[in-house]
């Protein structure tokens, strides 16, 4: 027996990263805006997203959602309240969206064509930790941090913030009663991913959407 | 726990390679893993030994390296190792520092084979080594 070294120096994930190269072009020609929404189960993303979609649609936009689910249809039902079009990913088990389910899904999607939209938003798994491997071939990812999660979350979970072009901070029609601590949040934050932009949001009174929307129609604009 | 499909990632690459040398077995898969990569080396352990289980890659043994946060920093103009991963800032003059140039690798590095003698049958394979040793 001989031994052999074979130097491989390639991705882990490199076919989902080709994939997700892939739709980032698609997207890019398309001049849709992707955004993958990460965070914890339950800290808003939906209700977020919810309260965006119906916001942006005021506005003449043109807006679809998909969304990561590990069994329900339950989140994209309530986002389809919005008017918006909206698909369900079920992952069925499976802790984070990957780009082959986002290339499936836009595939076949009655009365959705990606040249005519705006915007596209993908709710990912509520899950910290593996949607942070996974590109999806989004322009920006969006870690979102609710203000009963503890102002260290960002701390605990440096690979996920570290990933995001922006974070939301949701929640903040409470912040009071939870003693949520506003300058550790943001030190935290900023302690991860210097420079990173923050928005700091209710859905439930609208506080904070003006800032965000804001700055979709910026990052929207053609280059 | 994504370490589960990360192993099953691994295994598919390798295996593609390792297709290219006919008769040699898998001994040892070595990785490079940034510390903000999201990957739990014990899960990640656990998780390759089931995802090999039955396969030709049974027993091959799974070593990560790690390795340290390295920003750039503007103001000293040198990229620095960071200490820890709570806090992006640069060692020698504390200022944070959002250039990353090393902490999210996700890579397989090189395998090593076990393969048969060149006279005994089944070798082949047209990859170059890029190193060999008796
Ligand atoms: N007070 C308050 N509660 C909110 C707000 N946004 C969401 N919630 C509540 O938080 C809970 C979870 O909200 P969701 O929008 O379902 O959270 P999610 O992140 O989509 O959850 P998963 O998809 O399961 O990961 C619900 O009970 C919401 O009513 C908010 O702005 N203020
Ligand atoms: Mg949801
Ligand atoms: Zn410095």
């Amino acid at each position: 027996m001989t031994t052999r070294i074979v130097e491989l120096r390639r991705g882990i994930l490199k076919k989902n990263d080709e994939l997700a190269a892939g739709l980032r072009s698609r997207f890019t020609s398309a001049g849709v805006l992707v955004l993958n929404l990460v965070s914890s189960p339950g800290t808003g993303k939906t209700a977020f997203l919810e309260r965006t979609l119906r916001e942006l649609r005021g506005r003449g936009a043109h807006v679809a959602a998909l969304v990561g689910d590990l069994e329900t249809d339950n989140d994209a039902r309530r986002l389809a309240a919005s008017g918006a079009p909206v698909r369900q990913i079920n992952t069925h088990g499976i802790c984070h969206l990957d780009a082959e389910m986002i290339g499936k899904h836009l595939d076949g999607w009655q009365g959705v064509s990606l040249a005519g939209l705006n915007y596209l938003f993908i709710e990912n798994v509520g899950n910290l930790v593996c949607p942070s491997s996974y590109d999806l071939g989004e322009r920006i990812r969006v870690a979102l941090l609710s203000v009963t999660e503890g102002e260290d979350k960002p701390l605990k979970y440096p690979g996920l913030f570290n990933s995001a072009d922006a974070a939301v901070i949701t929640k903040m029609d409470i912040a009071g009663p939870c003693g949520f601590d506003r300058e550790l949040a943001l030190k935290n934050l900023n302690e991860i991913r210097p420079g990173m932009r923050v928005f700091e949001t209710s859905a439930r009174t609208g506080e904070g959407m003006e800032a965000w929307l804001a700055y979709l129609a910026e990052q929207a604009r053609p280059s | 726990m994504h370490e589960l499909s990360i192993a099953a990632s691994i295994v598919e690459a390798v295996s593609e390679s390792a297709s290219a040398y006919p008769g040699s077995r898998v001994k040892e898969v070595r990785l490079r893993v940034g510390a903000l990569a999201s990957v739990v080396e014990d899960s990640l352990q656990f998780c390759w030994e089931l995802a090999t289980q039955d396969t030709p890659l049974t027993g091959a043994l799974l070593v990560i390296r790690k390795l340290p946060v390295v920003v750039h920093c503007d103001g000293c103009g040198v990229d620095a190792e960071v200490d820890g991963v709570q806090s992006l800032r640069c060692p020698r003059c504390g200022a944070l520092a959002a250039d990353l140039r090393q902490g999210r690798e996700l890579e397989i590095e090189s395998i090593e084979l076990d393969e048969p003698e060149p006279n005994e049958p089944g070798m082949g394979g047209e990859a170059k080594p890029v190193e060999e040793r008796k």
